[in-house]
Formats: structure tokens, sequence, C-alpha cells
């Protein structure tokens, strides 16, 4: 990379040339809020991922429906009970490894197919890019959440991989957009040409010229993606079009209690909270990157 | 007659991630009343930070030093209160700045951003100041300045954005003017016409003019005196006249031989070697060193004073003191040993 | 201006065709037809069934369906919600005026709110009430919007019982009153709905507005205000905030997307009969074309919003003005 090899050279003549990754951690490392959201954000994965050593019973199981439902938070049930009798506690922790995990594999869809449309488009320009892109204007302009309605409606039923998937297929518009203004910058910079007139293949100079330079966007555009997915997935199950039932997500739980929002606060009050958390933290690891990213 | 503005022993530094930026390091002068004053220097020299400081617009990390004082009309700008020293800006004391194209604010009409000041200071409505934006405007020679002042920065050229900050300095007929590199940015031509703009209006209005410069030429046409900076000090103070014809200070002769003589067909501009040291890290002795043909054990030793070599004439070098020496010129250290960039 | 505008406008109405485009995608990339499920529901008369499709015209060539669907479109014929027994049109224009007087109250108020939030942790830059701010406009902005709108719901309503549980009038007594006690009413009903809406969208106005006035802090122009004798506030309020405000006008427009959403939820939680519970109850009864009538009116409403947000930007910015 003779272009980028310079570029640094000039910027950083001592310091040898790290991996994005390695960038944006160390700088997001430096400031106290993202050292905090950092560790919150891990205890709360270990706790999904740790979900069945650490859950006090079986989410699925109803032990008693009648003497043990609805029962407010006690020392046997920190978070209480719900109208099924389960308890709402271990049901908080298996619905953060559901969260998470389909909030990160929606994102990889969402990246996918966000880094091959924006890379597709600004790589042929012309025509195909102008229809691409008033496409993805009028994607745009669909909310979110609407246009999953429209799509999900439409389904009599769905597992939690198509919830995924379809999450994942409405959540790549704003990277792609980027993505395509990358590879449009970069199509004429001097070091592709010059990558060019050295017989480089097309697809080795996407792959070893424009990764590099994507991976800021996208690292930024995952971690803010994670958050959004899952607060739209937790808005879905509300709605009751989300995670099938007696599934346990964080959306799902709320759910169950939304038809007694008065007497069963507890169970609208504690999922959210571990949601809220989870976004919070998201969102300031998301932004502390672009930060250190864009002061780069 | 006591001076107008008298600096003494003014500091300004800045603590910064790399360490103390002395920028301002230990300056004094004076101006008198209807005194046209210049300051001349490479970039980096500290003539703007001395501007800034005399308003005291000097934003953190920067500061100026406890100790250092700027009298201007019986009042110590350092220790004056915040308040009182808002009265003073724009009103008896203002400035003009090099790029006036960002100093004006995009989205006011100018004579909007010329009126705010007489609305201010004169606690004028809103109509009267306006009016009196659009004279001012007249006065700096603005074509068409009733129409001219309704409109926006970004639809006037670059003359005439400089003619709205000179109106916007002058309207409260200050005591005062700074004018920072004051034509840098502009054309030729229109060089010329602001800078005799700003000669005639001294003129009429009696106002002592700070003129900030490292274009020596400007400094010729416009100033009676002359200061010239470098590395955050006083190196040479002196009459125009004299400092042209018996300039002292090694620095003030380099700047001279690198001003472009017309008519002269010259092979090269004399460029002095080398750049100014950096602020957090001066060097000992004297801080032209160098890049000085002279420099010898003495300067290495010892940070030179101010010395008297002429009537009215001050000069920061030894050369005072072994006025032969100046009969030995050899390369520069710079030269020698590739310090900086030649 | 004009030729800005018209292009501006041009550029809406293709989005807007898009949409249609994709609406029409939607319906048919779902599992054998969308309206299986209203084909098999025992209380959908034989009538309907049949009006169904004939608007559909499944059994018709796709590429001649969707120019009947578009050509439908553009009469303003959006189908037929059978769970209202109502034309679409007629449904959600119904419920329209409701959703567009929450997101319009919640507009305004969460930007006023927002701008003023910023302008405080900018005069006091980095001091404990800045930081405490950051983080009230942090959680603020991470909330999700039905979750928030339980727990108002919970503790004004339930807790401390000092608004109506939901609706936009009293369902009772609103016909008996006299004129102003129907406005109080009115008003009593719309004040915890528009403020949810309005507090859950604050925090990404302050954000917006906090890092764009500390954006032009740094220009020679605020220095050559503060040099000519100007307050820090006058510089503050006046010198920076009405450059600052640029960039927040291009918010609105981004922010009708969220707005919309987040109506839909308080809609729902409030029973406020708006557009978005028209739509979310449509997915219990699976009224499929209910739904996608949602999607289109939806999508207009951010078109025209950020079509909206562009021309005030142009109006704003003298450089813009008169282009």
């Amino acid at each position: 990379m003779p272009g980028q090899i310079q570029d640094s050279a000039a910027t950083e003549p001592v310091r040898r040339r790290e991996s994005a990754f390695a960038i944006g951690l160390r700088q997001i490392l430096r400031k106290r809020s993202s050292r905090i959201a950092l560790v919150i954000l891990a205890t709360i994965v270990l706790v999904g991922a740790l979900a069945p050593l650490i859950a006090p019973y079986d989410p699925a199981a109803q032990p008693d429906i009648v003497a043990l439902k609805n029962l407010p938070p006690s020392l046997a049930h920190p978070f209480g009970t719900d109208p099924y009798s389960r308890d709402v506690l271990s049901r908080v922790i298996y619905g953060a490894r559901l969260s998470l995990t389909i909030g990160l594999l929606a994102t990889w869809v969402s990246l996918t197919l966000g880094v091959f449309y924006g890379a597709v488009a600004g790589y042929a320009g012309g025509l195909v890019d102008g229809v691409m892109m008033r496409l993805l204007d009028a994607l745009l302009a669909i909310p979110r959440l609407l246009l999953l309605l429209g799509i999900l409606v439409a389904w009599p039923q769905f597992s939690v991989g198509a919830l995924i998937l379809f999450l994942g297929l409405t959540g790549w518009f704003g990277l792609s957009r980027i993505v395509r203004g990358q590879v449009l910058a970069l199509k004429h910079a001097e070091f592709v040409t010059a990558a060019h007139a050295l017989g480089a293949s097309q697809w080795r100079i996407l792959v070893r010229h424009l990764l590099p330079n994507l991976i800021s966007p996208i690292v930024v555009a995952a971690t803010l993606g994670v958050a959004h997915v899952i607060v739209l997935e937790a808005g879905l199950s509300y709605l009751g079009i989300g995670v099938p039932p007696p599934l346990a997500s964080w959306g799902n739980i709320i759910q169950d209690g939304s038809d007694q929002v008065a007497t069963l606060w507890w169970m609208s009050l504690f999922p959210g909270l571990f949601m809220v958390l989870t976004v919070m933290t998201l969102n300031v690891l998301g932004e502390a990157l672009r930060d250190a990213y864009d002061r780069r | 007659m006591a001076p107008l503005l008298s600096i003494r022993d003014l500091k300004t530094y800045f603590y910064t991630e790399a360490g103390v930026a002395r920028s301002v390091d230990g300056v004094s002068f004076d101006i008198g009343q209807g005194e046209t004053v210049g300051i001349v220097g490479e970039s980096g020299c500290g003539k703007s930070v001395t501007a800034l400081s005399i308003l005291r617009l000097i934003q953190p990390p920067g500061r100026i030093e406890p100790g250092s004082r700027i009298e201007f009309e019986g009042k110590d700008l350092v220790t004056l209160g915040d308040e009182e020293m808002r009265h003073i800006r724009g009103n008896r004391i203002s400035m003009i700045f090099q790029e006036p194209m960002s100093a004006l604010n995009p989205v006011f009409s100018v004579g909007d951003q010329v009126a705010e000041v007489a609305r201010i200071h004169a606690g004028l409505s809103k109509r009267k100041a306006f009016d009196r934006a659009v004279e001012t405007l007249a006065l700096t020679g603005m074509p068409a300045p009733e129409e001219r002042a309704k409109q926006y920065p970004h639809q006037l050229s670059g003359g005439m954005r400089q003619r709205v900050l000179i109106a916007m300095a002058l309207i409260m007929k200050p005591a005062l003017v700074i004018a920072d590199e004051p034509t840098t940015a502009l054309d030729v031509t229109i060089q010329a016409q602001i800078l005799d703009l700003l000669v005639h209006l001294q003129k009429e209005f009696g106002t002592s003019i700070l003129m900030i410069t490292h274009d020596l030429g400007v400094i010729a046409e416009t100033t009676s005196r002359v200061i010239v900076m470098y590395a955050g000090e006083v190196v040479e103070e002196a009459s125009v006249d004299e400092l042209f014809a018996h300039p002292h200070h090694p620095y003030t002769e380099g700047l001279i031989h690198s001003m472009p003589h017309i008519g002269h067909d010259q092979e090269r501009l004399n460029v002095i070697p080398g750049t100014v040291p950096a602020p957090t890290n001066w060097p000992h002795g004297c801080r032209f060193r160098e890049r000085c043909p002279y420099s010898w054990d003495l300067p290495e030793r010892e940070h030179p004073p101010l010395y008297d070599v002429g009537v009215n004439h001050t000069s920061r070098c030894h050369l005072a003191i072994e006025p032969e020496r100046r009969n030995q010129p050899h390369p520069p250290l710079v030269v020698v040993e590739g310090v900086g960039a030649a | 201006m004009l030729r800005y505008l018209s292009r501006r406008l041009a550029q809406a109405a293709v989005i807007v065709a898009f949409v249609a485009a994709i609406s029409f995608a939607l319906i048919h990339l779902a599992p054998g037809d969308p309206f299986s499920a209203i084909m098999d529901n025992p209380n959908v008369s034989e009538t309907v069934r049949q009006t169904l499709r004939a608007q559909y015209g499944f059994d018709r060539p796709l590429p001649e369906q969707f120019v009947r669907y578009i050509g439908r479109l553009a009469h303003g014929d959006l189908g037929w919600s059978f769970s209202h027994d109502r034309t679409v049109v007629e449904v959600l224009g119904s419920a329209l005026p409701n959703t567009l007087l929450l997101m319009g109250v919640a507009l305004i108020g969460s930007f006023a709110l927002g701008i003023f939030v910023a302008l405080v942790q900018v005069a006091r830059r980095e001091s404990v009430t800045d930081h405490a701010l950051s983080g009230v406009t942090l959680v603020l902005f991470s909330m999700p919007d039905f979750w928030f709108a339980i727990l108002v719901l919970l503790v004004f309503t339930y807790w401390i019982p000092i608004f109506p549980v939901g609706g936009a009038v009293d369902p009772v007594t609103h016909e008996y009153m006299t004129l102003g006690a129907r406005i109080a009413d009115r008003l009593r009903h719309l004040v915890l709905p528009a403020l949810t809406l309005t507090v859950l969208a604050v925090g990404t106005v302050a954000r917006y507005q906090r890092a764009a006035l500390i954006d032009v802090l740094p220009a020679d122009y605020i220095r050559t205000a503060r040099l000519k004798g100007l307050t820090e506030r006058d510089i503050l309020r006046r010198h920076a905030l009405r450059n600052a405000l640029l960039p927040v006008i291009s918010l609105i427009g981004l922010s009708f997307p969220a707005l919309l959403t987040g109506a839909f939820f308080i809609e729902k939680i409030f029973a406020w009969p708006g557009m978005g519970l028209a739509v979310v109850n449509a997915i219990g009864t699976r009224d499929y074309p209910l739904v996608v009538g949602g999607v289109i009116i939806g999508s207009i409403m951010v078109t025209l919003g950020s079509l909206l947000a562009d021309m005030l930007y142009a109006w704003a910015d003298p450089r813009l003005r008169g282009h």
C-alpha cells in the first residue's frame, strides 16, 4: 500500500501502523465513561453467556400456576413472578442471552448487506449507482419499525431465525450510504490508480485498499446497530410480533405483564432497566469510537 | 504626557500537553496618543498573542502571568474586572483581523454586525445604530453603503469585508486600534487601498494604531516606530527611518535583506536560514543564536539584555558590546549542523 | 430558491414512488398471499374476500398487478380495512390529526427544551451541571420508547393518579360538557402522551445542539463578538446559537422517523386514537391493508418532514437564501 504507508509515515513517524481495532480500543479506554461502560457491558454479556449457571430457576418452568403466579419481588424471587408463575429474574437473565444474540446476529446481517450494496453502488457508478441510491432514499424514508411491521404482519408465524434475518434486512441502509461514499472517494484516490497501473486486479484493489478504510465506520455502525436492534426487537416483541413466546426476551417479559401494568410493575421495570443499561453502554462506546476515529 | 498604552514585562504562557509554551516572554513597550507603532516578526514570534493579551482574549490553556502590566488610560488591563474589560473592548480598544471572511458572522447582515458595537457601547436603538453603521461604512469608502449594509458577508468581496471590519473597529472612535495582518489575505491593489484608508482614518480620528505584520513593507508605509519581535521577546525597537537605515539586531538585518526590492533583479530572496524554535523550548542564551551569522560564545552563555544602541534605539544583541564581530560573519549553526528546516 | 425547491419536490416524488414499489414488493414477497389469514378468518364475509381478491388481482400477471396497484395509489386508494369495515384512507385519515397533534407538540416541545438544555450546558461547559445533564440526555437518548411510556403511565395514572389513563377525551362525560370543559378535557388527556414523546425526543436534540454549539465556539467570528465587548451570554445566545441552529434544523427532518415510531408506541400505551393505534391494533387483527397503508402514509410524512426541514434550512441560512 504505497499511498498509505507514506501517509502514516508523515503523521506518525515513530509509532508503527496499528490496526483500527487497536486504535479504537486504546482511544476509548482513555475515557472514564467508556471504561465504566465496557465493564457494565462485559458483565451483562457474561450474565447472558452463563445464564444456565446463574439463573436460579428454569425460565420456562411453571411450578404452580395458581399459588406462585404474580408474586411481587421477594427473597425467593427478587424480580417477582409472572402470570404463569415463572421466575422473572431467571427470564431476564435468559432474556439477556437472547436479546444480545439477536442484536449481534442481526447486525452481522446488516453489515454484510450494507458493505456489499454500498461497495457495488460506489464501484459501479453511473446509472446503476443512481437507481440504487434512489432506492436507498426510499428505504430510509420508511421508518424501520413500520417497515418491519409491513414485513412481519404478512407472515402468519416465524422463527427467531427469521426475525433475526428481517431485523438484519432492515438495518443496513445508513451504513451502505457511508460505504458508497468511501468507495467513491477511494476509487479516484491516487494510490488506487497506481495499483491499477501496476496491474492489480479489481478484486484485489477492493479488498486491499477499501476494507482498511471502511473498518472504522463499520465498527461504529456495528456498535450503535446492536443497540438499535435490541430496542427494536423489544418493541416488536412488546407489540406481539417479535420473539415467539414462550421464549424469554426482554421485550417478551414486558409484553407478558403489559395487560396488568399497574399490578405487575416488576415485569416492566426490571427487564427494561437491563435493556436501558445495555443500550446506554453500547451508545457510549459507539460514540467514543466515532470520536476516536474522527480525531485521527 | 503619559503614553496611551504602556506594557511592562508582559508574559503570556500556554500550559499545553507538550509543556509550557512561553509565547510572549517579558515584552515591554509604549504607544503614544495618536501614534502608529508596528510590531514585526515571523509567525510564531508572539506578535499576535501580544495583541490578544492587550484585549485579554487569551483562552485557556493560555493565561497572562501575574506580574505582567498593561496600563491603558490609567487602568491596569491585566487586573481589570471582566465587566470593565468588556466596556473597553470594541469601545476604547478595537481590533482588525487578518481573515475578514471568517471574522464576520455568516448569518447576520454586515450592517447589523457593525451596528451591534454601537448598540452595546453607546446604548443606541437598533435603528439609530444601523444608521450610524451605514455612516461609518461610508467613511471606510464602502460603495453604496446603504445597500451593502443589508447584505451578508458572503455577498461582499474581500476588500469590502475588510472595510466592514474596519468600520466595526472605528464606529466607537476608539483610542487604540490593533490591526493584525489587516491586508495579508487581500489582493495587492486592495492591500494598498486598505493601508491608505487606515492611515487616513488614523489622521482623521487621532486614533493610535498598533500594526502587527510580518511584512516590513507595510511597516514602512504606515508606521512611525517599529518593534521587532523574535521568540516571544522584543529584540529591537527604533523609529522606522532609523531601523531601515541602521538595523542593529542580526534578525532585523535578515528581515530587511529578505524584503523583495522592486526594480532589482534579484537572483533569489535572502531568506533567514532555519525557523523560529518551539515556544515550549526556547534556546538558552540568545534565542536567535542558532540562526545568527555572528554568534560566538557570549550569546551562548548569556541571554542578551536590551542595549541602548542609539537615540531611542534598543537592541537585544551582544554585538552592542563587541561591534567588531559584525565584520566576521560565518555560516549559522542551523546551516552547519542542519538543525531545523533550512 | 425556486429551482432548489422544485428539484427537492421532484426528489420527494421519486422517493414516494419508490416507497409505493417497496410496499408492492412487501405484499408479494409474503408467503402465499398476505390475505391468507384473512381468507381463513370465518368472520370475514365472502363479499370482503371478493373485494380483496379483485383489489389486489392475485390471479393476474405480476406486471399488470403492479401497474394497477400504483394506479390505485395515485388515486389515493389505499385499499379496504376489513377490521374497520371502511377504506384505509378513511381510517387513517380520521386518526391522522391526532397523531399530527401529538407529534407537533412533541416536536416543538423537544426542540425548545433540548436547545435550552444545551445552552445551559455549554454556558457551564465541563461543570458538574454539564456532566449531570449529559448523563440525563444520554439516558433519555437510550431509552426504549415503549418502556418509558409504560413507566410514565404507571407512575402518573396509577401510583400518583393525576392524569387520565388514556384516550383523547373522557369516554363517558365528554359529550355532556360545555365547550370550555371539552377543551380542558382534551388538554388533560393530551398532556401525558405529549410530554412523554417530548421527553423521549429531548435527549437527541440536546446532545446534537450541545455538540453543534461546541463546534462553532472556536470560530473566528465568536472571537470577533468577544472583541466587540459582548457578554459571554450574548455571544452564546446570539452569535453561537444562531449558527449552531443550522445543523439542528437538519435534525428536524432526521427526527421524523423516530418521532413517528415513538408516537406509535405512545398511542398504543395511552390509547391515544391516532394512526399508530390504528396500525398497531391492525397487527392483532391481521388487517394487512391497514398496516401497508400505515407504512405508506408514515413514509410520506417522513419525506414531507425532511422536505420541510430542508426548506427551513434554506430560509434560515443567508448563504442559501436567494440562490
